[in-house]
C-alpha cells in the first residue's frame, strides 16, 4: 500500500515538475509539499457532544457572517432561486452561512455496548481542494499553511465550490457580495460560505476557537506530518479507525474514531448541509492525469508536420524529376 | 492539401468543444438551461467540462504545434502568416501559456498568490473571448491565416 501511494504521488510529481518545466516556473518556488500544512486531529472517542465547539465558532466568527440586503433583487431567469439563511442564523443541527460547525451523532455498538458517538463537522482542509482549484475567479484561496477560505468580497456565490467538493461543505447566503454591484439579475446568487479554520486567529498565532474551547481537548493541532503520525499511534493504541488521511487524496482534518467510518457513515443523518463520512477518492487526479497528453502533445504534432514536410517535398521532388524528363 | 483539410476540420472541432467546456466552468450553463438541450447535459457537470476542456487542450497543444513546426519548415516556400493569423496566432499562444500556469496550479502543493490566480482567471477568459471575436470577423470575411 504505502509502495502504492508513493508510486503514485510519485507519478504526479514528476508530471508537474513537467509542465512547470515546460513553462519556465522554477519547482522550488512551488513548495508541493503537503507535510508543511497545518492539520488538525480529532480524536472522536473523547467528544461528549457538549456543543462548546459549536458556540465558541459563532462568536468568534460572527463578524464575518453576511448581513444580507433585503429584499433580495430579482433573479432571471427563475430557476436562479435565493438561498436565505439570515432568519435562521440559530440553525445549529446542519452547516448553513451562519453555522460553519456542527456536531454530527451516530448510534452504534461498540463490544456489545450501545453508544452514541459525536462527531463535530465542518470543512475538511483538502490538501488539493477542488473548491478552490476549480473556482472560476479565483474567489476561493489555499493558504500555505493548507487552510483553504472562500473571500467574502470576491465569491459571486454561482455555489462550484460547493457542487465540486466531495462533502457539499460551502453554503450560500443571497443578497450579499460583489454579484450585487455587477448583474445581480442575470449572474451570480450571492457569498459561500464554510470554516476557514479561523485563519485570522492562526495568523495570530492563537488555536482556532474550536479548539480552545473544547473541555475534552478533542482536537489537536500541528504540521501535517506530526499530525499524521499522532492519528496513526492513537489508532494503534485505541484499535480505532482513521478518516481524511486519504480522503480526497488529503485532507488536514483527520478523524480517529473507535468505530470504522463506514458504519458511522451508515448511523449519522445525511443529507443538505450533512456532509457523510464515505470514503472519497482524489477528486482532482483524473484531470491532473490527462496532463501527461499535454506534455506529449507538442512532440506528436511537431513529428506530424515533419512526417507531412518530407512526404510532400518528396512528391515535389518527384513531381519536378517528371517535369524536368 | 486532404490532411491539411482533415486537420484544419479537427482544429474547429476542437475550438468549439474547448470553448464549451470553458464555459462550463463558470456555473451558467444551468441557470440558462443551455445544459437542457438534449445532448448538452455534460456542460453542467462540471468534472467532465473539466476533463473534456484538459483533453481539448491537450490537441490544440498538438494542432498548434503541428501548424506552427509545418510554417517554420515550409518558410522557404514563403508563406507568410497575414495581419489576423499573426493575431490569432498570438492569442493562442497567450491562451496557452495561461492554461499551462493554471493546469500547474491544480496539482497538489501548488500555491500561487492570490492575485497570479485572479489574473489567469480573468486573462484566459479576455482572451479566448477576443480570440472567437476575431476567429468568428475572420470567418465572415473570409480571412486567412497564410498568404503566400
Ligand atoms: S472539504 Fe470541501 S470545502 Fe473543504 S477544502 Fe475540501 S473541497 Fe473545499
Ligand atoms: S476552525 Fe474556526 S471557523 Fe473552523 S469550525 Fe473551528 S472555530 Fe469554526
Ligand atoms: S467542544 Fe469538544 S467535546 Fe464538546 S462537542 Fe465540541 S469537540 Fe465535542
Amino acid at each position: 500500500m504505502p509502495g502504492n501511494i508513493s508510486r503514485r504521488s510519485f507519478l504526479k510529481g514528476g508530471i508537474a515538475a513537467c509542465a512547470a518545466a515546460a513553462s519556465g516556473i522554477p519547482v522550488s518556488a512551488s513548495g508541493a509539499d503537503k507535510d508543511k500544512q497545518i492539520a488538525t486531529l480529532l480524536d472522536i472517542g473523547k467528544c461528549i457532544g457538549c456543543g462548546a465547539c459549536v458556540e465558541a465558532c459563532s462568536m468568534v466568527n460572527a463578524a464575518k457572517y453576511p448581513e444580507p440586503k433585503k429584499p433580495f433583487p430579482k433573479m432571471y431567469p427563475d430557476r436562479a432561486k435565493p438561498e436565505d439563511w439570515s432568519g435562521k442564523r440559530d440553525v445549529n443541527d446542519r452547516l448553513t452561512p451562519y453555522n460553519w460547525l456542527f456536531i454530527q451523532s451516530a448510534d452504534v455498538t461498540v463490544n456489545g455496548e450501545e453508544k452514541t458517538i459525536t462527531i463535530p463537522r465542518r470543512c475538511m482542509h483538502c490538501t488539493n481542494p477542488p473548491c478552490v482549484k476549480l473556482c472560476p475567479w479565483g474567489s476561493a484561496k489555499q493558504l500555505e499553511n493548507g487552510i483553504s477560505r472562500i473571500d467574502p468580497d470576491l465569491c459571486l456565490g454561482g455555489a462550484k465550490c460547493k457542487e465540486v467538493c466531495p462533502w457539499e461543505i460551502p453554503q450560500r447566503q443571497t443578497g450579499t457580495g460583489l454579484y450585487l454591484d455587477i448583474l445581480p439579475a442575470f449572474a451570480g446568487n450571492g457569498v459561500m460560505y464554510k470554516c476557514d479554520r479561523c485563519y485570522n486567529r492562526i495568523a495570530e498565532g492563537k488555536l482556532p476557537a474550536c479548539i480552545e474551547a473544547c473541555p475534552e481537548k478533542v482536537q489537536e493541532i500541528g504540521p501535517r506530518d506530526e499530525i499524521i503520525k499522532k492519528a496513526h499511534a492513537l489508532a494503534k493504541e485505541t484499535n480505532g479507525y482513521i478518516y481524511g488521511e486519504n480522503e480526497n487524496g488529503g485532507t488536514n482534518t483527520i478523524y480517529v474514531s473507535p468505530v470504522p467510518f463506514d458504519v458511522l457513515n451508515k448511523a449519522i443523518e445525511t443529507g443538505k448541509g450533512k456532509p457523510h463520512l464515505k470514503a472519497v477518492s482524489d477528486s482532482m487526479e483524473k484531470a491532473n492525469n490527462l496532463v501527461a497528453a499535454m506534455a506529449i502533445a507538442p512532440i506528436a504534432g511537431i513529428a506530424a508536420a515533419i512526417g507531412t514536410f518530407y512526404k510532400y517535398s518528396r512528391k515535389d521532388n518527384e513531381g519536378k524529376t517528371d517535369e524536368e524528363k | 492539401m486532404k490532411r491539411n483539410k482533415n486537420v484544419y476540420y479537427l482544429y474547429l472541432l476542437t475550438i468549439i468543444f474547448i470553448s464549451l467546456s470553458g464555459g462550463g466552468q463558470m456555473p451558467i450553463f444551468k441557470r440558462y438551461y443551455i445544459a437542457d438541450i438534449p445532448g448538452l447535459g455534460w456542460l453542467a457537470r462540471f468534472y467532465i467540462t473539466h476533463y473534456v476542456h484538459y483533453i481539448c487542450a491537450a490537441l490544440i497543444i498538438g494542432i498548434t504545434s503541428y501548424a506552427a513546426a509545418g510554417y517554420l519548415l515550409s518558410a522557404k516556400n514563403k508563406l507568410n502568416l497575414t495581419v489576423s493569423g499573426y493575431l490569432r496566432s498570438a492569442l493562442i499562444a497567450g491562451l496557452i501559456a495561461t492554461g499551462i500556469l493554471l493546469v500547474i496550479r491544480n496539482f497538489e502543493g501548488y500555491i500561487f498568490s492570490h492575485n497570479l490566480i485572479i489574473f489567469l482567471d480573468l486573462s484566459h477568459l479576455a482572451l479566448v473571448m477576443l480570440f472567437l471575436f476575431t476567429s468568428l470577423y475572420c470567418f465572415l470575411f473570409k480571412k486567412k491565416w497564410t498568404a503566400s
